[in-house]
């Protein structure tokens, strides 16, 4: 309080007056006492992103014990990285998306259509590889920009603008590509370049691919968007509540139109990177990528309500997802396990979300 | 009193397909005064208050910020201009620490090429400058200035939304039913806050359907009905039963201007 109020003679209604005597800080943050498990939800609500990490370093630790060697060895941890890191990227697309509330169910599908432009560009039209990769990149950003215009200017849910976008970017593959696979080696010879996220580099027996590292890159770059800059910040804010954001001053269609555009164009760079991890160009190939990646965001303990979790959980929900297929298969549990098992992972990762976000001070 | 008023409205009109929101209503606000607005639910306080405060755009009619016409397509625009609104809601993000709600749409960035190149956020300033504007609000208490909002009570969220609204420069603060959700302690610093405010020299509209609360901290009274301003009343004048009385029409005020 100022001095003026001190000074001043009660302010207010008679029955107000024994306020006078009462605690006159506006704003006190006292620290109550918690049990333990309070601790830990707070601790979580400060930190969502430490669930997937504990599950991460626990799910390793585990398949460490029951598969041995065979499990943590630098091949096998790389081999982990190099299987995620297309269904990683697109979580990373997905995180995107989610965290303004939405959800988005073609990222897949604009990442396959993408391989297939540039494929067709750059195999079978002459068109220079690096010309046909930013044809890729802007035709990602546009599809993208398109579910944004659906869900900002037409004011579609994202659920329905993105099944549809889903069904027609599909169709406009399968039409593109006469339904055929580019293969191998005609790409080998006319493009090279596409294939450049397939290369190694070896240490020992870990096998690191360019893939993996565009993984981390990619996610690295979107922390720090989301995290270091005003942009970030206005996504979340949207994410959380779009209504006070827009009173509080943020453009939010605009917002939502860049969050559309640049997970497009993250798509749109997977598409690049699973050329290299597929090796030919396939129309029909990461078909439920889509929910795939939306399973890596879940457990990855991002808010299916938005505007809650950190990007960097995606990753690890796709590293997790990574490292219970490979522990199992090779445990040799039947793969109908992995797939039981992930189910588990899911729900498991949604009522934790839950839990943290009925913390109170 | 031969003043300039600060904020001024005349002849607004804003329609909503067929309901007249607005009927050609007036609006005055003096320098360094408390101006309540109150009226039934419907006569079109909020739609008065949004085109104020650049939520929403009317039809007809001209605002001046201190002499000059002004016209805002967006509450930004309106808070660039110096009009900061505190709305019922409060319009905080509740997962989004109390600096990041303070500072949002207008982050300072670091300064160099971080901040010109990588546009990052300058946090360090941030969190200076919020500190010291909640210091300033005897919201010292906080420690926490990286809390999330949705950790904080009712009072204290008000706190924080009056603060972000105190903070830029602003030359007029509108707050729309500050007291309406909260308890009869709470009600009472939010008052106080107010009131502190008011001694900044700040001008405040204050929207509420408490006359209690309004007959304590305004200094005039509009009273709005039927799209329009019936009247301005001096609160030491009239009791609340007439207030209460103009606003539903039960009694029509003799003279319509007398506190301006």
């Amino acid at each position: 309080m100022t001095d003026m109020t001190q000074t001043a003679p009660p302010r207010g209604q008679s029955f107000e007056h024994d306020l006078e005597k009462s605690d006159r800080t506006v704003a006190a943050f006292e620290r109550t006492k918690r049990g333990p498990l309070g601790t830990i939800q707070h601790g979580l609500h400060g930190n969502p992103t430490l669930v997937p990490v504990i599950v991460l370093g626990l799910s390793i630790a585990a398949f460490g014990l029951i598969a041995g060697g065979k499990f943590f060895s630098a091949f096998n941890l790389t081999l982990i990285m190099q299987q995620v890191s297309i269904i990683g990227i697109l979580a990373a697309a997905q995180s995107l998306i989610i965290l303004t509330a939405g959800i988005d169910l073609s990222v897949a599908a604009i990442m396959v259509l993408m391989s297939v432009i540039a494929g067709n560009l750059a195999v079978y039209m002459g068109v220079p590889a690096p010309v046909a990769l930013l044809v890729a990149f802007a035709g990602g950003t546009g599809a993208g920009l398109m579910n944004g215009f659906l869900v900002t200017k037409v004011k579609l849910p994202p659920f329905i603008t993105t099944l549809g976008t889903w069904s027609i970017f599909y169709a406009l593959n399968l039409w593109l590509s006469g339904a055929q696979s580019i293969r191998s080696q005609d790409i080998d010879k006319a493009a090279p370049l596409l294939k450049f996220f397939g290369n190694t580099i070896a240490i020992g027996n870990a096998r690191v691919t360019y893939g993996s590292i565009l993984m981390i890159v990619v996610f690295l770059a979107l922390w720090f968007l989301l995290n270091k800059t005003a942009w970030g910040r206005h996504v979340y804010a949207v994410g959380d509540d779009k209504e006070a954001a827009e009173l509080a001053g943020i453009r939010t269609d605009r917002t939502l139109l860049s969050v559309y555009g640049l997970a497009g164009l993250v798509c749109a760079i997977a598409a690049w990177a699973s050329i290299g991890r597929v090796g030919s160009i396939s129309p029909q190939a990461y078909y439920e990528a889509n929910l795939h990646s939306i399973t890596a965001v879940v457990i990855g303990g991002i808010s299916l309500f938005g505007g809650r979790g950190s990007i960097l959980g995606a990753l690890f929900g796709a590293l997790i997802v990574g490292v219970f297929q490979s522990g199992l298969r090779l445990a040799d549990v039947d793969v109908l396990w992995q797939v039981f098992a992930i189910g588990w992972l899911i729900i498991i990762a949604v009522a934790i979300d839950q839990w943290i976000r009925k913390v109170s001070a | 009193m031969k003043r300039d008023p600060i904020l001024t409205a005349r002849g607004l009109v804003k329609r909503y397909g067929r309901v007249t929101a607005l009927d050609n209503c007036d609006f005055d606000l003096y320098p360094g005064e408390i101006l309540a607005v109150i009226g039934d639910n419907g006569a079109g306080k909020s739609s008065l208050i949004k085109a104020i405060s650049g939520a929403v755009q009317a039809d007809e009619g001209e605002i001046r910020l201190e002499g000059r016409p002004v016209s805002f397509r967006s509450p930004l625009e309106a808070q660039d201009a110096g009009i900061s609104t505190v709305y019922q809601t409060l319009a905080l993000s509740p997962a989004l620490s109390i600096v990041d709600n303070m500072f949002v749409g207008r982050e300072l960035r670091k300064p160099g090429p971080l901040g010109t190149w990588l546009r990052m956020l300058d946090k360090p300033a941030m969190r200076a400058f919020a500190r010291e504007k909640l210091n300033d609000l005897g919201l010292m208490t906080i420690q926490d200035i990286d809390q999330a909002v949705e950790t904080l009570s009712g009072g204290q969220r008000q706190g924080v939304a009056v603060a972000r609204a105190a903070a830029f420069g602003s030359k007029v603060i509108i707050m729309d039913e500050p007291t309406a959700a909260l308890g009869v302690k709470e009600s009472r610093q939010v008052l106080n806050l107010i009131l502190d405010l008011k001694a900044k020299g700040l001008p405040i509209i204050l929207i509420s359907h408490n006359m209690p609360h309004v007959f304590e901290v305004a200094d005039r009274v509009h009273v709005h009905r039927l799209g329009k301003r019936l009247c301005t009343i001096d609160p030491k004048k009239h009791t609340m039963s007439d207030a209460v009385a103009y606003m539903t029409g039960a009694k029509q005020p003799d003279d319509v201007n007398e506190a301006a």
